[in-house]
């Protein structure tokens, strides 16, 4: 069902009458689809699932939610350990 | 041509022009007769040249340098595609018997390799494999004293198929085996995890990815010797194949009824086999390895033996992945990259991609 | 790995686990829908990280483990017959038919293979116009574009050797037959974060609101997983109940437009069986009539294939999240990963096969 990895669209073109792309997850590239996500451009990011991009991933949505989850732990150092469990 | 019939006279009569037949392996290299001769004289004996192979007898006789026990093993090997990047069969062979003898502590001397060609292979194909060989057992530092050939219908052999056996002398005093961890060693691992399996996924074509990935397939016998230097009891040596690092450490945990116990977090990967990893659906550290080795050594060692593995070229990134504990024993556990614990247990049958 | 590895980041996951024994004061079950995030739950340990006051239960969304008996039966009937290249995803090559699996098939002659895309399956039909390729189109909504567009696109390109083995499955309405369930007790879901990316999550708010549950879209790193529920457990402990995503990197309210245009186009609804569970009524996907050309069932004749599941296996029990893994009397012992009797043992995601890798044997 799931396993979708990020990748960053390094050209873009069509065949067979598909918008189409390759990606690279990090040294490794593969052909991917990018059909239903047809505004994406080079060095965006998708979320590739069985050779397909099944959503754009929004690196500004990805800093934000680290930045929110880095704030729970400064929250912690500055209450203290207190009502944490060991 | 009948399938049935490999005289060479045969083709002879059907053929517009003499034919040599030095382009291609048909049946008549493999009946024993003087194409068989040529091509070994022509094709086998140059690259892997050497006295006892070249008195061609039927069997080779060699002396050892030394007495004391010999380490023994075979192989046989089966890859596809038969050239990858990083690497071949032929490469593969050498490598991957050398290495078996090499786990044992022992100093690898001899090679034989026995040859199934498909008929219909390209000569040329079969010069490149032995010129690897060549260089591969230059490398080791080892002979391929005898060798046979035959040749197998076509559609009935992958190209090539190549069985070795190795023999190596081993030193005195080196006593290395499966069951000889125990509680308190620490375990190193060479370096990084899963090349030479996601080279050669790549190289096939069937899933249609490219990676930046190299076989890491090499001798190790060199670094073996060195580190023995650092350390004369290393207690367990393997190389981790098929089925990866974790695989290797449960044998290892079995025979010697220890457990041992991994960091997630230091093994080592490099970024485009942990991409085509997370993107199949792959764990790396089942991944095959063909130039890597596990040696579980005394702990006062470890400095010592990690040391000597960085300074040479196929250990840079030597370092210590976990250690040997008593319990739970014949399990081998994983602190996960998050804390949390899992236990690492041996692969069920082939990796396969998966999509969720 | 960008955006990979930062959500596997040691200090953030315990800055959240901390939070999420901070905020619980009593016992909670939650559900995570996805087996990709059952598999790394077990994967990083992270339920053995979590507070023992919250359990949480592997849902069914595993397609490889939902596909239902007689469809594998039928793949490996018509897998079996000459001439046929038979494509699928890795894992369900090792599902057990009612004798055999596809695997086997290949043993024996056939032409199986896998792929990793459907549009690969498109080309080998392309490639080999004297064979029959047929696809083995299973999943949930998240696979259910992909495989769309090899239907699509094998029309598209006049392909008359392109077949799909279809067995589609939807995840609303398995939350609402958990949920309906007499016997159920999920009062959260972690729900999966890629079918949401493709079908948005505008259909769970008024389940949250009909049965007072929490959802929560979540996603798969272990970062993820532990942000999920802590969203999860703040909304039960304060008595709320809505939808939230908190795959908001990748996942819209919304969802992909055209993916779901062309799942509309190609796809209708319809009932479904799900293994060892029972036929949930709407809640899966089988082409449109008009497409009926492309359906393997009909060419190849298989549509009667009947079977029936080992009476040893709980794989349905499971699946519902109402047994784990070790209470099944055949776990570890007749039902291994070498020798399994149903398919949440075969899938490296489902939930059996990740308890026996990650050495689950006893009750936690």
């Amino acid at each position: 069902m799931c396993l979708g990895v990020p990748g960053k669209v390094k050209e873009t073109y069509e065949a067979n009458g598909l918008k189409m792309g390759k990606v690279d997850f990090g040294g490794v590239t593969r052909e991917v689809c990018l059909e239903y996500v047809p505004e994406t451009e080079v060095g965006q990011y998708v979320i590739v699932h069985v050779g397909f991009a099944i959503s754009q991933m929004s690196e500004e949505e990805a800093e934000e939610t680290l930045d929110l989850l880095r704030q729970i732990i400064d929250i912690e150092e500055e209450v203290g350990p207190e009502g944490g469990v060991a | 041509m009948s399938e049935k019939n490999n005289q060479v006279t045969i083709h002879g009569l059907v053929c517009p022009r003499p034919l040599t037949h030095d382009d291609i392996v048909v049946l008549g290299h493999g009946s024993g007769g003087k194409m068989t001769q040529d091509l070994i004289i022509r094709t086998f004996y140059p690259p892997l040249e050497n006295p006892a192979l070249m008195r061609g007898d039927d069997a080779a006789v060699v002396e050892l340098p030394q007495s004391g026990l010999l380490a023994i093993s075979t192989d046989a090997h089966i890859v596809a595609p038969l050239f990858f990047p990083g690497g071949d069969i032929g490469r593969l062979a050498v490598a991957g018997t050398v290495n078996d003898l090499a786990v044992m502590g022992a100093q690898p001397l001899w090679l034989t390799a026995s040859f199934i060609l498909e008929e219909g292979l390209p000569i040329f194909i079969l010069e490149k494999v032995l010129e690897s060989m060549k260089a591969t057992a230059h490398e080791a530092g080892v002979d391929v004293i005898a060798g046979d050939t035959k040749v197998a219908e076509r559609g009935k052999a992958d190209g090539i198929f190549i069985t070795t056996s190795g023999i190596g002398v081993i030193p005195a005093g080196r006593e290395v085996g499966g069951a000889k961890a125990e509680p308190g060693d620490a375990v190193l691992l060479s370096g990084p995890v899963g090349e030479h399996g996601i080279a050669v996924l790549a190289a096939r074509g069937e899933l249609e990815f490219e990676a930046d990935v190299i076989s890491d397939v090499a001798p190790l016998n060199g670094l073996i010797e060195t580190m023995f230097r650092a350390c004369p009891s290393i207690h367990v040596l393997r190389d981790p194949t098929r089925g990866g690092v974790a695989t290797t450490l449960n044998e290892i945990a079995r025979q010697s009824e220890v457990s041992i116990k991994i960091d997630e977090k230091t093994i080592p990967t490099t970024l485009p086999v942990m991409a085509a990893c997370e993107m199949l659906g792959f764990d790396p550290f089942y991944v095959a390895n063909e130039g890597k080795v596990v040696a579980i050594v005394p702990a006062e060692y470890t400095d010592a033996v990690l040391k000597t593995m960085r300074a040479h070229p196929l250990g840079k990134q030597a370092v210590r992945i976990g250690e040997v504990t008593a319990e739970p024993a014949g399990r081998v556990l994983m602190k996960t990259a998050i804390g949390g614990t899992r236990v690492v247990d041996v692969l069920a049958g082939e990796m396969l991609p998966r999509i969720c | 790995m960008k955006y990979v590895s930062e959500y596997r980041d040691a200090e953030l996951v315990k800055g959240v686990l901390d939070e999420i024994h901070r905020t619980v004061t009593q016992p909670w079950v939650v559900m995570e829908i996805c087996g990709g995030q059952t598999h790394s739950i077990v994967r990083y340990g992270i339920d053995q990280l979590l507070p023992s006051e919250i359990e949480l239960v592997h849902g069914p969304g595993c397609p490889v483990c939902v596909t239902p008996l007689e469809l594998i039966d039928k793949g490996i009937a018509i897998a079996s017959r000459p001439k046929v290249i038979f494509t699928s995803y890795g894992d369900m090559l090792r599902v057990p038919g009612s004798e055999r699996d596809l695997f086997s098939v290949r043993a024996t002659g056939g032409d199986v293979r896998v792929v990793y895309s459907p549009l690969d399956a498109v080309k080998l039909a392309q490639q080999n116009p004297d064979r029959e390729v047929v696809f083995f189109a299973i999943g949930f909504e998240t696979t259910a574009p992909p495989n769309a567009m090899s239907v699509s696109q094998a029309q598209a390109l006049g392909l008359d050797n392109f077949s799909v083995l279809v067995s589609h499955v939807r995840v609303p309405p398995a939350i609402y037959a958990i949920l309906g369930s007499p016997h159920n007790r999920v009062q959260g879901f972690l729900a999966a974060g890629h079918v949401c990316a493709v079908m948005g999550y505008w259909e769970y708010p008024p389940i949250a609101e009909a049965y007072d549950v929490p959802i929560v879209v979540t996603g798969f790193e272990p970062l993820d997983i532990v942000r999920g529920v802590l969203h999860v457990v703040r909304m039960l402990e304060s008595g709320e109940a809505a939808a939230e995503n908190a795959y908001t990197r990748a996942a819209t309210f919304e969802g992909n437009k055209p993916a779901q245009a062309l799942i509309e186009r190609i796809f209708e609804t319809c009932d479904r069986k799900w293994r060892g569970i029972g036929v949930i009524p709407q809640s899966g996907w089988k082409l449109r009539p008009e497409f009926a050309a492309f359906d393997a069932e009909g060419r190849f004749d298989v549509a009667d294939i009947q079977a029936e599941e080992s009476p040893l296996c709980i794989a349905g029990l499971i699946l519902q999240g109402l047994k784990k893994p070790h209470d099944c009397e055949a776990f570890a012992k007749q039902c291994t990963p070498e020798q399994p009797l149903g398919a949440t043992m075969v899938s490296s995601e489902g939930a059996c096969a990740a308890y026996y890798r990650y050495g689950r044997f006893a009750t936690e």
